[in-house]
């Protein structure tokens, strides 16, 4: 890719700033942002949660969502000030001279319509060509964006595409109208990463091919290498630096920049023990009448950290809930410290519950938003220890000691936590328990990348000290090179391969385990060109 | 078709239910009817005759048989009661039956396409204008209204517009030569004050349900495309809120049709209601029996309808993978 294909200025935005209303109060989002895009440029817009990039990218539209609003600033499209236009005036440029691609493509498609009606509604309002014109060409957007059966699908709803589909065809209904930019926001972050090389390729392709302007926003730096000429990073609604692409990546300037992938650079020595604490041997388990466990056979070391990794759909969670007991198994046992456990969570003993203890994805949802952190870890401690008062409440400082945080987050509710400190708090719940074994499920997809090495360092540190085993479940592979001994892989409900992290992650690889690694971007701006030049050999 | 089978189940077991309610009910009607110093023989004579002397379930199921074909008995009341008694003075129960339903339904029926248009608009308007001050005062009214008792609301309307000002009769005596013109004056008020009892929670639901729908993100994203306001509401929010709407359209008319019981009786109408009540009061079993269970099967028949809309109405369910 080259840089600054033309000198020609499409979109010049000035320093804007965007206040939003939440709590009952108003919050600066952003504080004064420049940006500059050039015809036919791609530009990345990358940060944190929280960094305003979302916010920018529509400001870039001149919308704001319900709830914020632009109090000062210039967005100059074409030589016009989207900011000083009236909503009526707005319409007409949105969907047609500028369009959005969402996130989420399952739920920014309306699943009342099918999915060639959405397409091409935008450029149907432009009442240049004909439906039959329109609808011809959406096919062939479909054919260059790589969809199976491109003549019919858009016949379907959106329920019954995937979703690695579902998002390559907003980008057909965002290019229908054949707009002068577009808006990516985080379009592959909900994908698998297999799903996201496809889906990349073909955006990145068909915006070559139609000299599209476009911002890409995401907040994962090696999916943005792949696509931006610059990338400009973004934190707390100010810009951290903007560089070239590949400037950027050789050569960051700023400390925050570089811890940006500093996951990627935590890895941890590996160690296998012939001692398990437990094995499960040979489960089928089914939702209702739906199989998705196939004759899983997984066995734990003691004191080690076991990676289950696998796309969505692989049953990778399903396993930690037939381990937790939650879902009974049809077939196949658990034998856990040398003792068969029961399938039914109902006839463990409180025993080995006790040792047995699952940390969630999501902290928000896992804690009850009306208990005080006291609360929420001095209930484990009295119900399996059976310690009260004075001594229970010393306990809670100590586990509050031992994630780092202290005593004065006693009387804080779980809104009151940063996504980080949350998650430590269900780490804290977990280890209240005083359990040998912790399920973590997905336990650092929802944080940014500097707060997710803190959980990872705090994991391993709690490990070493208290020499817990963890089940790791993930389907981020720098996270699995960072805190694994051993590695198993799953794919359709069944275990591919499980070995010693140096046997899994270096060849030879199953045909699976290739595809899947090959498919995790890596911080290169070449990666996806020499990746798809090695499939297609 | 599984619910269809679900809806009959349900009838059926309703039928159980009403069946065994009014037989266990303490008194009959043979020592109703003939007094408290009766001879034995002459209570057993009537028994007898009434079919009362039967056990329990084959009362049962004798009477379910009848109702398949059509014939729900014959009242007691009316029935020659003495030997010898001139003519055959038995009633139908259909025929009692039948043009107090049409004269319900009627009530009913125009109370309904009143009530449903207005509600969706109220909702919908509502919902638009989020937090405005029509909104508070649409939301505030609608909650008095569905939260007075429907005789409260009659007696209302009757102080207002028939004693205050005396606009429409407080009695809605109809009978089969009154013209249609009549007819609709004649019920006005009944037909308000059904309208006002149901009207303020079908508003509510459909102004949340299109809440709920235009906080997601699809609606953003038509939006984004540049779709009008009203294409965003009727395109795009509408489509995906019949489900819910048609669900409280339809708790609301069964809701309607139970609480033309209180609102025939306050207005004098000569509705199936109206039946209802002088019946219990008779305990004249095989008409309450027929009138209860003609209102399970409507409840049950109008969800299935509010069903059957959710399910065309979303293609997940239409088209399944």
């Amino acid at each position: 890719m080259t840089s600054n294909k033309s000198k020609e200025l499409l979109l010049e935005m000035k320093n804007i700033h965007i206040d939003g209303f939440s709590d009952e109060r108003w919050h600066k989002i952003l504080k004064g942002v420049d940006l500059t895009l050039h015809r036919g440029e791609i530009l990345g817009l990358i940060g944190e949660s929280g960094a305003g990039k979302s916010t920018m990218g529509k400001a870039a539209m001149g919308y704001t969502q319900p709830g914020c609003k632009i109090i000062k600033g210039e967005i100059n499209f074409n030589g016009i000030d989207l900011a000083k236009l009236t909503e009526f005036e707005k319409r007409k440029i949105w969907g047609t001279k500028i369009s959005y691609v969402a996130q989420s493509a399952a739920a920014s498609f309306n699943p009342a319509h099918r999915l060639m009606d959405q397409t091409i509604s935008a450029a149907n309002r432009l009442k240049i060509n004909t439906t039959d014109v329109l609808k011809k060409d959406a096919v062939q957007l479909y054919e260059s964006l790589q969809l199976p059966d491109a003549e019919n699908i858009g016949d379907r709803y959106p329920h019954q595409v995937s979703g690695g589909q579902l998002q390559r065809i907003m980008t057909a209904m965002a290019m229908s109208p054949r707009p002068e930019l577009i808006i990516f926001d985080e379009p592959t972050t909900a994908l698998d990463v297999t799903t996201q090389v496809e889906v990349l390729s073909a955006m990145r392709s068909i915006v070559d091919k139609f000299n599209t302007a476009a911002i890409y926003i995401t907040h994962d730096l090696a999916v943005v290498a792949q696509m931006a000429d610059r990338i400009k990073v973004l934190r707390y609604g100010e810009e951290v630096e903007e560089a070239e692409t590949r400037d950027m990546l050789s050569n960051p300037k700023e400390e925050y920049t570089k811890s940006l992938w500093s996951v990627r650079s935590l890895i941890k020595p590996e160690e296998t023990n012939e001692d398990y604490m437990l094995s499960i041997k040979n489960i089928d388990a089914a939702y209702g009448s739906s199989k998705v466990l196939h004759n899983v056979s997984i066995d734990i070391p003691k004191g080690k950290t076991v990676a289950i990794v696998g796309e969505s759909g692989s049953g990778k969670s399903t396993t930690a809930r037939v381990i937790t007991g939650l879902l009974p198994q049809l077939k196949g046992e658990i034998i856990f410290d040398g003792k068969k456990l029961s399938p039914k969570l109902e006839q463990r003993s409180k025993e080995e519950l006790r040792r047995i203890q699952i940390i969630f994805q999501m902290p928000d949802t896992a804690m009850n938003p009306r208990q005080t952190v006291d609360e929420i870890i001095g209930r484990p401690i009295e119900f399996y220890q059976g310690i009260k008062g004075k001594e229970r409440e010393a306990k809670v400082i100590e586990l509050l000691k031992m994630i780092e945080l202290d005593e004065t987050f006693l009387d804080r509710l779980p809104s009151e936590l940063s996504g980080g400190q949350k998650q430590r708090i269900c780490i804290a719940r977990a280890l209240a328990a005083n359990p040998d074994l912790i399920i973590c499920d997905e336990v650092t997809s929802a944080l940014d990348q500097i707060v997710q090495e803190g959980i990872l360092k705090l994991l391993q540190k709690l490990q070493k000290d208290l020499g817990v085993t963890y089940i790791f479940i993930t389907h981020d592979i720098a996270t699995v090179k960072a805190i694994s001994d051993e590695i198993v892989v799953m794919y359709q409900g069944e275990v591919v391969e499980q070995g010693l992290k140096s046997k899994i992650l270096n060849p030879p690889y199953p045909d699976y385990t290739e595809l899947l690694l090959s498919s995790v971007p890596e911080m290169d701006p070449d990666w996806l060109t020499n990746l798809l030049n090695k499939r297609s050999s | 078709m599984l619910r269809l089978s679900l809806g009959l189940v349900t009838v059926f077991a309703f039928s159980v239910i009403i069946f065994s309610t009014f037989s266990f009910l303490p008194g009959d009607f043979a020592t109703e009817i003939l007094g408290q110093s009766a001879t034995k023989s002459a209570v057993k004579a009537l028994r007898a005759e009434l079919g009362l002397d039967k056990p329990p379930v084959t009362r049962y199921f004798d009477w379910l048989g009848n109702v398949f074909q059509g014939d729900f008995g014959s009242s007691f009341s009316g029935r020659s009661k003495v030997q010898g008694d001139q003519g055959d003075r038995s009633r139908e129960v259909v025929g009692l039956i039948v043009p107090r339903l049409k004269n319900t339904l009627f009530l009913t029926g125009v109370a309904a396409m009143l009530a449903i248009p207005l509600s969706l608009i109220l909702g919908i308007s509502a919902a638009l204008y989020r937090n405005s001050y029509y909104d508070r005062s649409a939301t505030g009214v609608s909650l008095v209204t569905v939260s007075s008792p429907e005789f409260f609301t009659a007696y209302i309307f009757i102080l207002l517009l028939a004693t205050l000002f005396p606009v429409f009769p407080t009695i809605s005596n109809v009978d089969e030569a009154s013209t249609l013109a009549e007819r609709f004056y004649r019920t006005a008020l009944p037909v308000f004050t059904l309208t006002l009892i149901t009207m303020g929670h079908m508003m509510r639901m459909t102004r949340s349900a299109i809440i709920n729908i235009l906080s997601s993100e699809y609606i953003e994203m038509a939006k984004l495309s540049g779709a009008s306001r009203y294409e965003v509401i009727v395109k795009h929010a509408l489509p995906n809120a019949w489900a819910p709407i048609s669900q409280v359209i339809a708790i609301n008319l069964a809701y309607m049709l139970i609480g033309s019981v209180v609102v025939e009786y306050v207005f004098n109408y000569q509705g199936i209601g109206r039946l209802m009540v002088g019946s219990v009061y008779n305990r004249d079993l095989p008409v309450v029996q027929a009138c209860a269970l003609i209102f399970a099967s409507t409840y049950v028949i109008l969800n299935l309808i509010a069903d059957l809309i959710g399910i065309i109405s979303n293609p997940r369910l239409l088209y399944p993978k």
